[in-house]
């Protein structure tokens, strides 16, 4: 099974290892390795990028390394794909870089 | 209590490597100093690149350096006209009570004699620290050098928070850690202060950071711009891309800032997590933690960095399986186990801080066992420091 890796036993979102298809199940592991969770993507989710562990309303804080890495700009649910699309900043808001992107 | 074997020094530091350190204190004098050191077995030659002016930030580095309990003897080895002297790092070294000797080539007769009488006192002290013994010491004499370099997806996800777990675990038994790079910090001022161990090192913070994205901004570079890179690559924001370089120094509450400058070099007063002024460019970034008294540096790398140190040796962590299969013979630890959930976090950085602990204690890294030797010495301009007002 896929993996997804919780960086610090607060985090509420944890980075998946490999690509992971829409509908597919990951195996989460906490820093301990133990298996915390076994949730469905919501969406897609590709190499390196963050999975939701809880569901999170929007303004609600984006955990990860134990810290505040952003703030979600709507309603994420558990499994879903957590980026640009759907959290913000609390520094440089992250529209100034994803339109210079595009 | 986990200990290490050590060599205690005069001063009470306590030594990993047993090294004899000959500096050239302006590279007009480097060719003799790095033929000397070549006769003598275990000796190496450094030098710095910042003209003959006095740069005090230089001055301090080499003393720095000098002074770094892995270094058993120095031999100062000057033209004769620069600004710089032999006697002025002698001076700033002499205090750990090691052997301090100085050859100048204007004094001494040129460069054949001069490398006959430097080899000669360098040949004698060699015969000397031959008869050191390593001793068992507390962890809690280890101070830890932390560095990325040449980093990938990888680097947050796996070496960085593993490297982070060795580091916790050496603060924890006493021991001291220091990581640097203040651009790397960049946007994580009020996460960083956060952990300040009080309101006077959560302003230096706040500070050096800010400094550095002024110095940055100065040069046309605006330090918060997230690549489309990174934000393909999976990082959502400057937070998020800046924790994951940070948290190769642990989750341990931040004891200071040590200034590095042409005022101070500062050294760790005491145990615990500090942060270093210094800067991002990898060999001088070592450098100059080594300056500060680090016995032994962890360096984390996702694409494969190489490089190693003249007077510490530099353990490679990467967490990217193919670059660690690749690059076997410059890769110490493979924390590619992570990501195939084969080992966890934890774990690996259990892995790393014993092999910190065997390392100090003798064991070559990869990068010692091939005969690197880097080392560079970085100043900055104090005429763009002025205009920047920062003096």
């Amino acid at each position: 099974m896929k993996k997804a890796i919780q960086i610090d036993v607060s985090d509420n979102v944890a980075t998946v290892t490999s690509d992971v298809n829409q509908g597919e199940t990951v195996e989460v592991l906490s820093p301990d390795g133990d298996v915390i969770m076994k949730p469905r993507t919501r969406d897609a989710i590709p190499f390196g990028h963050k999975i939701a562990l809880n569901d999170l309303d929007g303004g609600d804080r984006v955990v990860k390394y134990g810290e505040t890495i952003g703030v979600a700009s709507r309603p994420i649910r558990t499994g879903e794909w957590v980026h640009t699309h759907n959290v913000e900043s609390a520094v440089v808001p992250t529209s100034a870089f994803t339109e210079e992107c595009s | 209590m986990t200990e290490f074997y050590g060599y205690e020094r005069p001063d009470g530091s306590v030594g990993v490597r047993n090294h004899l350190l000959v500096i050239a204190p302006i590279d007009c004098s480097y060719e003799p100093a790095k033929r000397i050191a070549a006769q003598v077995e275990g000796a190496v030659a450094v030098t710095q690149r910042h003209g003959c002016g006095l740069d005090e930030m230089v001055a301090n580095t080499l003393i720095g350096v000098g002074c770094n309990p892995n270094v058993a003897g120095v031999l100062l080895v000057g033209l004769g006209c620069e600004t710089l002297t032999s006697e002025i790092l002698a001076k700033g070294i002499e205090p750990t009570g090691k052997p301090v000797e100085i050859v100048v080539c204007q004094r001494d007769g040129g460069t054949l004699k001069t490398i006959e009488k430097g080899t000669r006192i360098l040949q004698g002290m060699a015969q000397e620290i031959a008869e050191l013994r390593r001793e068992p010491f507390s962890v809690s004499k280890l101070t830890l050098a932390v560095e990325c370099g040449g980093s990938d997806a990888t680097s947050g996800l796996a070496a960085n928070p593993a490297t982070g777990v060795a580091a916790d675990m050496l603060i924890d038994e006493g021991g001291t850690a220091i990581f640097s790079e203040p651009q790397e910090m960049t946007g994580t001022q009020h996460i960083l202060a956060g952990r300040a161990v009080n309101e006077r090192v959560a302003k230096a913070i706040h500070e050096m950071i800010d400094r550095q994205e002024r110095r940055m901004k100065a040069m046309g570079v605006d330090s918060r711009f997230m690549s489309k890179g990174n934000i393909d690559g999976g990082l959502t924001t400057i937070e998020e891309k800046s924790l994951g370089a940070i948290r190769k120094g642990g989750t341990r509450p931040i004891q200071g800032v040590l200034e590095n400058s042409w005022r101070r070099l500062e050294r760790p007063t005491r145990g615990g997590l500090w942060l270093q002024d210094g800067t991002g460019w990898d060999v001088p970034s070592v450098t100059h933690m080594v300056a500060a008294g680090a016995q032994v540096v962890a360096f984390t790398t996702g694409r494969g960095s190489t490089t190693g140190h003249a007077v510490a040796p530099v353990l490679k962590i990467t967490g990217n399986p193919e670059t660690y299969a690749r690059m076997a013979d410059n890769m110490d630890i493979n924390a590619g186990t992570i990501l195939d959930g084969s080992e966890s976090l934890r774990s690996v950085g259990e892995r790393i801080f014993k092999t910190i602990v065997e390392v100090a204690s003798g064991r070559k890294t990869k990068a010692e066992a091939l005969g690197y030797q880097d080392f560079t010495v970085f100043s900055r301009s104090r005429i763009a420091e002025h205009l920047l007002g920062f003096c």
